[in-house]
């Protein structure tokens, strides 16, 4: 459940809502198979070096861009800037469609759409990271079946006098002409897909101190007021 | 497996079965029989949660050699002057008053086809279902140089009690600028933060007592739990008194003589004080003679905590292999209740939730200065799985750090009153 919905969450501003969800939990052993179509890139695994892509050991909770030796793109590096951690979402979200994540990652893949195939990935994976028995604080190894966003959350209509009112605050940086100089534009987002984006940032799902801040603060109406408003802002 | 059995017992001893009642009934015994093997963290708590919530209609007995339970959790504090011994004891007086049948043996075999398992003493006790959760014993030649018999020059004081004890008494003892070392153990292992939190405590006492003294841990892992935060609590702390030698220096290379109080590490032969041997661990002997290990754990069905050997035995706490779940005592107790909820729902018919686990381990670095790493778990077909989890930032304000502290103290409370329900 919860997969389906993280990934709809951390997508949505970029790709049509409704990637899948995984029906089981990731099989390593599968997931083994469907690392065949990484290897071309990455190792991992005993004595795993750096090769056209950066060696996968370990890669659960290591912050994005922190391979010693590895030369990544300035795409990458600036979201590891922005603390992008590289975990079971951000990793699926990542694997699903690289782009989506990392506008501009040196990663050539064009993405896995089967949640069930990811899932089975990131189980094997995972194997090569630290075990949550022996380093208690390490990655997750599954999706728990708690809900994470609320049905009742997207469906909130908002005011958009309200999300006027409320948007003077991200108009000091995102300009109004919607232009993408350093901070990118959000006119014209349609109202879902921006609601998820910023309920993504206030769980701290997307990285990024100043959009969580301000995201972190905001009320589920005022996320759907804001959406109400920029929608329709050209 | 438990309709078979019903199917059996509903036509094969329908005398004794009460009217509508799906309850198990042992043939020739009025009541469904639960035998608990340890009286620790786990099998205290399913003890008392199985007998508490059966109201009488299960007959529970806990076999534990030791009349006192010495809790291995805060007993580092205890090392580090913030608590008594007598702080950590806890008496089964409390279980017996609650109807549990406290029987102080050691269990020494289990017979699965019989059902039975038979005591040191000679009794042997019949069982509709087991509970082993009988911590943890020691891996024999992990360490060179020392085996069980050292252990009085040697201590691990990783089981509660007189080793904890005995290792206070060589702390207080350490001449004046001494050396105390630590052999830290591989993983897996109960409490991992443990050996650091001791680590830490240890330079506590020492700082106070003996400031020249120093602190060297030789440890086989080239990383371990909370260590950011451990390590930063040393150096603001502790400056210059603890050196941890990791794998990646040869801290995985050692070797001891505990008559000659050395400890070679990587070729390197050092004169120390006091030796803290803390080997590679695996479950409690009991868990291996009943037959339901595996290498050195006994592998669980994360659903209802049952062995995967035998749907009639379940396996709680350090014993088990358990997946995610660190090996702790909150993490036992935790295990405990889900175990109890299934054992109750197999033999009277109660309704069975689904499994849920957490798990929470406080340490403190310092007076006032407490750190916590906590996890939330779910049951798959595979194992106990972690969902979800957070942990104490480095570089907190003094005030959370005090508050973490506080929480623990009234965890240690809370565990405690679980356990035993005094
Ligand atoms: C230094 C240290 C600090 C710790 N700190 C913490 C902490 O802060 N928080 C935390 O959650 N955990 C902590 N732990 C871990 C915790 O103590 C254990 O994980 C927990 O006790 C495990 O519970 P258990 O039921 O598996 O085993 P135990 O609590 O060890 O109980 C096992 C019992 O079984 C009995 N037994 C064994 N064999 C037999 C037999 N054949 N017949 C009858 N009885 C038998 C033993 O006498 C014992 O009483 C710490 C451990 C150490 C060593």
């Amino acid at each position: 459940m919860m997969r389906g919905r993280l990934v709809t969450l951390l997508l949505a501003a970029t790709l049509v809502a409704g990637a899948g969800l995984a029906s089981e939990p990731g099989d390593p052993e599968r997931g083994a198979a469907v690392f065949g179509q990484c290897k071309t890139c990455h190792q991992i695994g005993d004595g795993a070096k750096n090769r056209i892509g950066p060696q996968l050991n370990g890669v659960f909770d290591r912050k994005a861009g922190a391979v010693d030796g590895f030369r990544y793109s300035k795409s990458l590096k600036r979201a590891a800037a922005d603390g992008l951690v590289w975990s079971a979402k951000t990793l699926d979200a990542y694997i699903e469609n690289p782009k989506a994540l990392v506008s501009k990652t040196r990663m050539n893949f064009r993405g896995m759409k089967d949640p069930q195939e990811r899932a089975d990935l990131l189980a094997y994976l995972r194997r090569f990271s630290d075990d949550p028995a022996n380093i208690p604080e390490a990655s997750p190894t599954a999706t728990g079946t708690d809900h994470d966003l609320d049905p009742a959350i997207l469906a909130l209509q908002g005011d958009p006098e309200y999300g006027e009112y409320l948007a003077s605050e991200c108009l000091t940086c995102h300009q109004t002409s919607g232009a993408n100089d350093g901070i990118p534009g959000i006119t014209r987002w349609p109202a879902e897909d921006f609601v998820v984006a910023m309920h993504a940032y206030k769980k701290k799902l997307r990285p990024h101190p100043v959009m969580q801040m301000m995201a972190g603060r905001l009320s589920d109406e005022e996320i759907a007021a804001l959406a109400a408003y920029f929608k329709d802002l050209e | 497996m438990t309709l078979n059995r019903r199917v059996f017992i509903g036509t094969g001893a329908a005398a004794t079965f009460t009217l509508g009642a799906p309850a198990l009934r042992a043939a020739g015994h009025g009541k469904p029989r639960v035998v608990v093997i340890g009286g620790g963290a786990g099998g205290a708590t399913a003890a008392r949660y199985i007998a508490k919530d059966s109201k009488g209609e299960i007959d529970v007995t806990l076999v534990e050699p030791s009349r006192m339970y010495y809790t291995c959790f805060f007993s580092n504090l205890y090392l580090g002057g913030f608590k008594e011994i007598g702080d950590l004891g806890h008496s089964y007086g409390p279980l017996a008053a609650q109807g549990i049948n406290v029987v102080h043996d050691w269990a020494t075999g289990v017979d699965r086809a019989a059902k039975t398992v038979s005591l040191a003493g000679g009794a042997v006790l019949p069982y509709d279902k087991l509970i082993l959760s009988p911590g943890i014993d020691f891996v024999e030649g992990a360490v060179a140089g020392w085996d069980v018999s050292a252990q009085n020059t040697m201590p691990h004081a990783f089981k509660g009690g007189s080793q904890t004890e005995l290792l206070k008494a060589q702390l207080v003892r350490m001449p004046q600028g001494g050396t105390f070392a630590m052999v830290a153990p591989p993983n897996p292992f109960r409490c991992p933060p443990g050996p650091y939190e001791r680590v830490s405590m240890v330079a506590h006492y020492l700082k106070a007592n003996n400031p020249t003294a120093k602190i060297i841990i030789a440890d086989p892992k080239d990383k371990f739990s909370k260590q950011s935060l451990f390590q930063e609590g040393w150096a603001d702390r502790y400056a210059g008194m603890v050196d941890w030698i990791g794998s990646d220096f040869g801290g995985g290379n050692v070797s001891v003589d505990p008559a000659a109080m050395t400890l070679t590490i990587d070729g390197e032969e050092t004169k120390v004080n006091v030796c803290n041997v803390i080997p590679a661990m695996k479950a409690g002997r009991i868990a291996q003679i009943a037959g339901v290990t595996e290498g050195d754990w006994a592998p669980i069905n994360a659903a209802d905590m049952a062995s995967r050997a035998d749907a009639d035995v379940y396996v709680l706490g350090d014993a088990a292999e358990q997946g995610d779940m660190p090996k702790s005592g909150f993490a036992a107790n935790s295990q405990a209740k889900v175990c109890a909820n299934a054992v109750r729902g197999a033999l009277t018919g109660s309704k069975v939730f689904p499994a849920k686990f957490s798990n929470t381990c406080w340490s403190l670095i310092d007076t006032d200065n407490g750190v916590k790493v906590g996890a939330t778990y779910e049951a798959t077909p595979d194992k106990i799985a972690k969902v979800d989890g957070f942990i104490s930032a480095t570089g907190e304000s003094a005030e959370l750090r005090k508050a973490t502290y506080e929480e623990s103290e009234g965890w240690y409370k809370g565990i405690t009153g679980d356990m035993f329900g005094a």
